[in-house]
């Protein structure tokens, strides 16, 4: 056991396939001299050299086509894009050719490229760099779409994301790579495909992802001490979504509590109500309940920021109305 | 009592649509009256106000009895104790030549009168089990256009029957309240055999599963089950012919001496217990059931579970349309003439909505008899989770060789369908034997 932050756990996980596999490469936006906007990539481009890991121009549709490029070509790219509001640019290459090529192509062309997206509010860094856009690329078919929220999935989330033979996206929360833990010496790759039941409990399930996970666990705990026994789920994938780990929660508890920090409509919280509705209808003892980020743009100053997202009081209040 | 049929000499109120108070004008419908035949919606003759109903629901009286008294002026005046005079309340009937009409209980000579409390008037009546729709035609109308459900309305008639002024009365308040219940609290009761709704009554919010889990649990004896409506008959089916693969068997079973038999057997009962050949029919299959008991049973998970005894349902065609399925227990312990009593009753019973909750379920081979509609053969679709279907068309008189001869001789064709997955061909046609053997027993009383 050692004490790490999330920005080190990513960062080991990347030193680790950089020295596992020379196909392996790290690229975008001030990744290397600058060591990462969030300091992610610190020391690796002194340690692997600039072959292994490039700065790219300003250029997002730019740089991650190269990306595909490359994957096509055989190597095994991991795409730094500098946050998820940026990922737009990029949108037209990740969705029109990393996710369709290998249908397009009767199977004949992969495209095994990895795109690190750091996402999520918290850090007061304003409405362009601070939304919960992961459910855009969870819409897509074709593409796997990650949410580590833990250090152990933040470690061991990007050798299974490489070894995929199509795309992956990994969205890294901004506010957690400060955020420090206890983290075995011996974490390595964690499974890509579930859902966690993070919490057992009993009365109500509690559905998180990324960043909205923390909070729900607090609100968890902060349940239990009123003799409310809440289980939270940590959905980890988005992309294909583990509708399976959700159901048989919902199955044991009746009682259903989505968190999430994206805007309420059309976000993964509605998938995930609309699958149990469609499937556990008649297991629903109360209305299904979402708690998600309020529909306007992320606010600069702190406590709106803090007002426009989901809070444990709100997690919590949920929670009591849904248990009833 | 209006004769409502030239053979009709008497006639049971089951229902009044009216009570004291009630202004009635000519020709609205007043009473439900029951003929032995059918259910008549009985017309008023007179309009005016209501004075008093003079026979109970329930009872049996001539034709001719007067059932109410109707004041054609104002209403109250004390009832008539001699010879009508005019402008006193009517009778809706011509008077019996003898007597006027009396109240069915006399009041005490202090107090004003009072007539029996009719029914519709009274506090609802708890009801103890869902019943089944109004029997009255007019009640299942008037409910219909409104978009009621009469299985859902509290019932103030006999056995909490729903009655016409238990349908205006849930006109008058409105949309019937419908409570919350959690979709997972519903599943519970049911599973439970409690009645959500019910559950629900009297509560504030939305009914929950632990609202459920408290509750006491349900009385042991089942309810007694509403007749079919089409959405079961049409669900059951359609997972018949989804789930079960068919094969159809026919052959034809000259009657001759047989009926020839039965014609004996009843000269020598009374007239009300003759046999009908259809009965005769049944005892064949039956008994044949007894003989081939790979067909007399259920297809369960994957396996035939036969038959404990031959539980005999029988397809009987509702007046109104629809289907039910009275189960004769244990047919194979009844004789020709019990097994008569009993079809007789079940047929009845599944015909007026009263079928008992054990006549309702756990047959084990059905049978379908489209004699009476002239059809000559039907081939009909197998009840889940039966493995078995006899079908029998009309009797007919039909070309019959003879040695070498051809003779004229009552025919019927009987049917089997078959699941394939329970047994083949072969059982099936050793049950047709059977029954064709059975008909022709000649030891046999019938």
């Amino acid at each position: 056991m050692a004490t790490t932050t999330f920005r080190e756990a990513f960062r080991a996980g990347l030193r680790e396939a950089l020295a596992a596999d020379d196909r392996v490469f790290l690229m975008g936006e001030d990744v290397g001299r600058y060591g990462g906007c969030f300091a992610v990539s610190q020391g690796l481009l002194e340690e692997f050299g600039e072959r292994r890991v490039r700065d790219t121009p300003l250029s997002e549709s730019a740089f991650v086509g190269a990306g595909i490029g490359a994957a096509l070509g055989g190597a095994r790219p991991v795409v730094e894009i500098m946050t998820v509001n940026f990922s737009l640019l990029a949108l037209d290459q990740i969705l029109n050719n990393a996710a369709t090529l290998r249908h397009m192509s009767g199977g004949q062309l992969g495209v095994p490229l990895v795109i690190r997206v750091p996402t999520g509010p918290g850090r007061q860094l304003a409405a362009q760099h601070s939304h919960t856009l992961e459910g855009i690329y969870a819409h897509i078919p074709g593409l796997r779409v990650l949410t580590p929220a833990t250090l152990a999935d933040a470690r061991g989330m990007l050798a299974p994301a490489l070894a995929d033979p199509d795309p992956v996206l990994v969205f890294e929360q901004i506010a957690l790579y400060g955020t420090s833990g206890e983290l075995p010496d011996d974490a390595g790759p964690v499974d890509i495909s579930r859902a966690a039941v993070r919490r057992p409990g009993t009365d109500v399930t509690l559905v998180a992802y990324g960043g909205s996970l923390a909070p729900t666990e607090a609100a968890a705990e902060q349940l239990a001490t009123d003799g409310v026994s809440a289980e939270v789920v940590d959905l980890r994938v988005l992309r294909p979504l583990d509708e399976a780990t959700v159901l048989a929660s919902v199955a044991r508890t009746h009682r259903l509590v989505v968190v999430d920090n994206a805007w309420r409509s059309g976000s993964p919280s509605a998938e995930i109500a609309a699958r149990v509705a469609e499937h556990a209808l008649y297991e629903l003892d109360a209305p299904i309940e979402r708690v998600c980020g309020v529909e306007v743009p992320l606010p600069y100053p702190h406590h709106l920021e803090e007002a426009a997202l989901p809070g444990v009081a709100d997690v919590v209040a949920a929670a009591r109305r849904a248990v009833g | 009592m209006p004769s409502l049929g030239a053979d009709m000499a008497e006639g049971t109120v089951v229902e009044w649509l009216i009570g004291p108070g009630d202004e009635v004008r000519r020709g609205d419908v007043v009473a439900t009256v029951d003929t032995e035949k059918a259910l008549i919606d009985v017309e008023c003759f007179e309009s005016g106000t209501v004075d008093r109903l003079l026979v109970d629901v329930g009872t049996k009286v001539p034709v001719g009895a007067p059932l109410a008294l109707i004041a054609t002026a104002a209403p109250g005046g004390p009832p008539p104790a001699g010879p009508r005079p005019s402008g006193a309340p009517a009778p809706a009937e011509p008077p019996p030549p003898a007597a006027p009409p009396q109240p069915a209980e006399p009041p005490p000579p202090t107090a004003p009168p009072q007539p029996a409390a009719p029914p519709g008037t009274g506090p609802p009546r708890p009801r103890t089990a869902p019943h089944p729709a109004g029997r009255s035609p007019l009640t299942r109308r008037r409910a219909a256009a409104a978009g009621l459900d009469l299985a859902a309305l509290p019932g103030t008639g006999p056995d909490g029957e729903v009655t016409r002024a238990d349908v205006d009365q849930a006109l008058r308040s409105g949309p019937p309240h419908r409570p919350r219940i959690s979709p997972y609290a519903r599943r519970l009761a049911r599973e439970r055999g409690l009645d959500p709704t019910a559950l629900a009554a009297g509560t504030t919010g939305p009914l929950r599963a632990r609202d459920v889990v408290a509750a006491p649990a349900a009385p042991v004896a089942p309810a007694p089950p509403p007749p079919r409506p089409r959405s079961v008959t049409a669900a059951l089916m359609a997972r018949s012919k989804r789930e079960i693969p068919h094969y159809y068997l026919s052959t034809e079973i000259e009657l001759g001496a047989a009926l020839e038999r039965l014609r004996r057997h009843n000269l020598a009962i009374p007239v009300a217990d003759r046999v009908l050949p259809a009965a005769q029919l049944l005892h064949a299959v039956v008994r044949a059931a007894g003989a081939v008991p790979e067909l007399n049973g259920h297809w369960i998970e994957d396996r035939f579970v036969p038959g404990d005894g031959v539980h005999l349902g029988v397809a009987v065609a509702l007046r109104g349309g629809g289907l039910s399925v009275p189960v004769l227990h244990h047919a194979d312990a009844l004789d020709l003439d019990a097994l008569m009593a009993a079809l007789l009753g079940a047929a009845g019973r599944a015909r007026s909505g009263r079928l008992r909750s054990s006549e309702a379920d756990g047959a084990t081979l059905t049978v379908t008899n489209l004699g009476e509609l002239g059809v000559d053969a039907v081939t009909g679709v197998i009840f889940p989770p039966q493995v078995a279907l006899v079908g029998f068309g009309a009797v007919r008189p039909r070309a019959w060789p003879e040695g070498d001869a051809l003779v004229v001789r009552p025919v019927v064709t009987a049917t089997l369908s078959g699941d394939h997955r329970a047994t083949d061909g072969a059982t099936g046609a050793r049950l047709l034997h059977e029954i064709d053997r059975q008909l022709h027993r000649p030891e046999d009383t019938a």
